[in-house]
């Protein structure tokens, strides 16, 4: 692919036609200035977001957002809308890691005073959050409880005591996605699923304390409870070994699925079936069951992270408490209402490493939200600044609704590993102020900061095309890593 | 009979070239171990074995090295020892191997894209993205 092929339509939106491929159904739409494209050009990721583009049942546009890179099948980074009920589902185009997503909790805890206790607290927040791989999580269910979970996600988990009626009103779709049926669910997944529950996992997921540094819309930072100089709490992860092999399942028996229906698809990674056929109905109930896992595993790692923040900080201050500011997932299929090319739809929203990004007055945002706009958190890589967005009218006509969702990777693991040394990433991390406790060295490695696009240049270019606003830049003082 | 990683900017790929198919297959597991840091310990051997089918030879090798990535999440074992058969559209492994001691980072699934194995002169060879 070459920047020639692609339409500038302003400083931070480009467009890929469809005369560019004949197989292409939509065109493409990136937001990324050039600089960024520069970058995105060198991998592959603009191939698969063509290769996307030739889904059935696809309308408007396939949307790719600056933090975009080269996956498998669908580009990190990649949005992509399908008729419903007659268009298909992909489950290569949500992910492995189901309703992978970002929770953040704010305090009223002031760094300065808290300085001295935040090895302690990254220790505790280390001890009652289990990361690494394949880690047991918090509890241990049986297989009833299980399809509990799966049925119901954070609403299992108010009903246990592991949360609030207030988590649970701000977290996307409270929690709890329709529909979830555990009989669509092999064994085998549950049976990942079932001790992994309340564990953050491996490779870029984590736990991160981070103090409010700066903070750009004062009246949405605000309504979330973001005070500028107080402590906040990243948890970042997904559906675990549950949501993997939910993947692997209906990838596996999608393969099937394209030659019943006669779907030619550029890449294997890409089958899909029709949501209202047998086969789609079934993958849309097992993705949903995944996606509450994911919702009430979030919801246990908070519970345990509060835990660690009440050990720490309640023998010193009443205010220890840490309140949600939102849950949202980055890799996840929904059924919403859009206004597509003049017409308003029902469709399948498939988003990939990219984040819902509702604006004002959307429907499903708690009430407080309803003004400002649904909060869009973007975790930084390792290290670096983190941010907190919202959602505006213009996300919503121009991009589904969505934003992007990190930082997203510039350089290769291989050369990652082969570039930076775990042991030293953590003492130069350490000498920066930022508490590090990692399960893997050659792990840490792969995450540096430098494998990463600079996400303030991300931001910039989200805030600048008008699909996300800047409310709070987060600057990070511990990681908790697998 | 060998293997190399392919540059890969989220995830691993890794090149894979064997004379024959099984010993294709046995190879995709070395590479999927070696890419993932994945130290067998010294304790008793253990065995599993399974059989499937599929549409294709592409869709048994994803289900084979997808077994492997299910024992090693979910009852911490490595296996380096196949009795392995491929016929048509059917799989059947017999394997051993042992506790693992130690692992640099765990792969989450095998993906399919871009899968072809493809023969050529020497024998068979194939490009697998694992998800990491």
């Amino acid at each position: 692919m070459n920047i020639d092929n692609l339409i500038q339509i302003s400083e931070t939106e480009w467009e890929i036609p469809t005369y560019i491929r004949s197989d292409m159904r939509v065109p493409v739409k990136l937001f990324a200035t050039r600089e960024l494209l520069e970058q995105i050009i060198n991998d592959k990721s603009l191939e698969q977001a063509i290769n996307a583009a030739t889904l059935p049942g696809l309308v408007g546009h396939v949307i790719v957002m600056p933090d975009m890179h080269q996956g498998y099948g669908f580009p990190i980074g990649g949005v992509a809308a399908t008729e419903y009920p007659h268009g298909v589902i992909s489950p290569g185009a949500i992910g492995y890691d189901i309703n992978c997503g970002v929770r953040l909790l704010a305090s009223s805890i002031d760094f300065e005073s808290a300085r001295n206790d935040l090895d302690g607290l990254a220790t505790l927040l280390n001890k009652y959050c289990p990361s690494g791989v394949g880690k047991q999580g918090a509890l241990k269910l049986n297989m009833k409880e299980l399809d509990q979970v799966l049925r119901d996600g954070s609403r299992w988990a108010l009903k246990n005591g592991y949360a609030t009626e207030a988590d649970l009103a701000r977290t996307e779709e409270s929690g709890s996605l329709e529909g979830a049926d555990p009989d669509k669910v092999s064994e085998r997944a549950k049976t990942r699923g079932r001790e992994q529950i309340g564990s953050v996992g491996a490779g870029n997921h984590f736990i991160e304390v981070d103090v409010v540094d700066q903070i750009f819309n004062e009246e949405a930072a605000s309504v979330m409870g973001l005070y500028q100089g107080c402590l906040v709490l990243q948890i970042h992860c997904g559906s675990r070994g549950l949501g993997h092999q939910v993947c692997t399942d209906y990838v596996q028996s999608f393969q099937n699925a394209v030659r019943k229906y006669g779907i030619d698809l550029p890449d294997r990674e890409l089958v899909c079936a029709p949501m209202d056929s047998p086969e789609g109905k079934a993958y849309m109930a097992a993705m949903r069951a995944a996606a509450n896992f994911a919702f009430a595993n979030r919801q246990l790692l908070a519970h345990s992270a509060r835990r660690a923040f009440e050990e720490t900080f309640a023998p010193k201050t009443r205010n220890w408490h840490l309140h949600q500011v939102y849950d949202i997932a980055h890799n996840m299929g929904k059924l919403e209402t859009h206004e597509i090319e003049g017409k308003e739809m029902t469709v399948c929203v498939h988003r990939k490493g990219a984040t819902r990004a509702f604006g004002p007055g959307s429907p499903g945002l708690p009430a407080e939200y309803q003004k400002i706009g649904q909060p869009v958190i973007i975790p930084g890589s390792m290290g670096t600044a983190s941010w907190v967005l919202v959602g505006t009218q213009d996300s919503m006509r121009r991009s589904l609704g969505s934003s992007c969702h990190g930082a997203g990777r510039v350089m290769s693991r291989s050369k990652a590993k082969k570039e930076v040394q775990g042991d030293s990433l953590r003492r130069e991390l350490e000498m920066r102020g930022i508490r590090v406790r990692a399960g893997s060295l050659p792990g840490l490695a792969e995450e540096a900061p430098s494998a990463y696009k600079d996400v303030d240049m991300v931001v910039e270019t989200v805030s600048d095309a008008g699909i996300a606003k800047k409310v709070a830049r987060l600057k990070p003082v511990a990681v908790i890593k697998g | 009979m060998g293997f190399e990683e392919i540059s890969h900017t989220a995830d691993w790929s890794a090149r894979i070239w064997a004379p024959d198919l099984p010993s294709l297959f046995k190879e995709a597991a070395r590479a999927m171990n070696a890419l993932s840091g994945t130290v067998a310990g010294n304790g008793p051997r253990v065995s599993r074995a399974f059989e499937t089918e599929g549409p294709d030879q592409e869709s048994l090798l994803v289900a084979f090295l997808s077994e492997l990535v299910y024992y090693q999440e979910q009852e911490n074992l490595t296996f380096d020892d196949f009795d392995l058969r491929v016929a048509g559209q059917w799989l059947k492994v017999a394997m051993e191997g042992a506790q693992i001691e130690s692992v640099d980072k765990a792969i989450k699934a095998v993906t399919y894209h871009n899968l072809k194995i493809q023969r050529n002169a020497e024998g068979f060879e194939t490009t697998i993205v694992f998800d990491v």
